[in-house]
């Protein structure tokens, strides 16, 4: 079966995002398949490569990277609940005149449309929030 | 049956879901989506007439609202027994909602293939 997951939470404020990358793994295990992974409101803080956790937390975002690249699924972050939370990639820094881009690797930044499309093609869509 | 049910559970301010929750649902029509909409617990707050939200420097959702019959969005629900604990009438709401009772809920979330809760 073909799943998207839709994440409203941020790291370290709450367990949603540790609870979709988790249900995120079992899915995989199973021999399902992850079409997307899709960051809206506070979710979008995920996405942020400034993330510097203590030691001996877990890097929420590298976590994401790292499946998402083992696993081929996309990462897409909702741009306008991205850039008014001061996530941006090195276009929107440029379009607004920012000092830096910090999105993380392999995350990309993109319309609201995309949530709606990941439902539309996924048989399935699990939303996590807080 | 529809294709999205986005249901608004939280109070108009305090925190930005109502709005992203908002945005959802326009987007979800622009991409030519039949998108119905419902009100329930706190969220029937968002109906109330006469909102000030720029006093508090926010920038409210009653615009997104006015918008809703351009985007095709007709569907639009407040759930009765929420609005009855919450001392509110269906008769003085910001937008025309269908009142729906407890009993009707799973039949309303069952006519939708995708329900988004907010």
């Amino acid at each position: 079966m073909k799943y998207s997951i839709a994440i409203y939470g941020g790291p370290y404020s709450h367990q949603a995002t540790h609870s979709a990358w988790h249900f995120t793994r079992a899915v995989l295990k199973r021999g399902h398949t992850i079409e997307r992974v899709f960051f809206y409101h506070d979710g979008v803080y995920n996405a942020s490569a400034l993330t510097a956790p203590p030691q001996d937390e877990q890097n929420l975002p590298l976590k994401w990277q790292q499946l998402a690249e083992d696993n081929d699924f996309e990462l897409t972050v909702c741009i306008a609940a991205a850039v008014r939370r001061g996530i941006l990639d090195e276009n929107e820094a440029q379009r607004y005149s920012k000092p830096a881009a910090n999105l993380e690797q392999g995350y990309q930044l993109s319309g609201l449309g995309q949530l709606v499309d990941a439902g539309l093609t996924s048989d399935r869509l699990i939303s996590f929030g807080p | 049956m529809s294709d999205i049910l986005i249901i608004f559970r939280k109070p108009p301010a305090g925190t930005s879901w109502a709005r992203e929750a908002m945005d959802l649902a326009l987007v979800g029509a622009a991409f030519g989506q039949q998108v119905s909409l419902l009100f329930m617990g706190d969220g029937v707050f968002q109906l109330t007439q006469n909102q000030q939200p720029d006093v508090i420097g926010q920038k409210g959702t009653q615009a997104m609202m006015q918008a809703l019959p351009m985007y095709d969005i007709d569907q639009v629900f407040v759930h009765q027994d929420s609005m009855d604990t919450r001392g509110m009438s269906p008769d003085n709401l910001n937008i025309s909602c269908q009142a729906i009772d407890s009993k009707a809920l799973p039949g309303l979330l069952q006519q939708h293939k995708q329900v988004f809760n907010f």
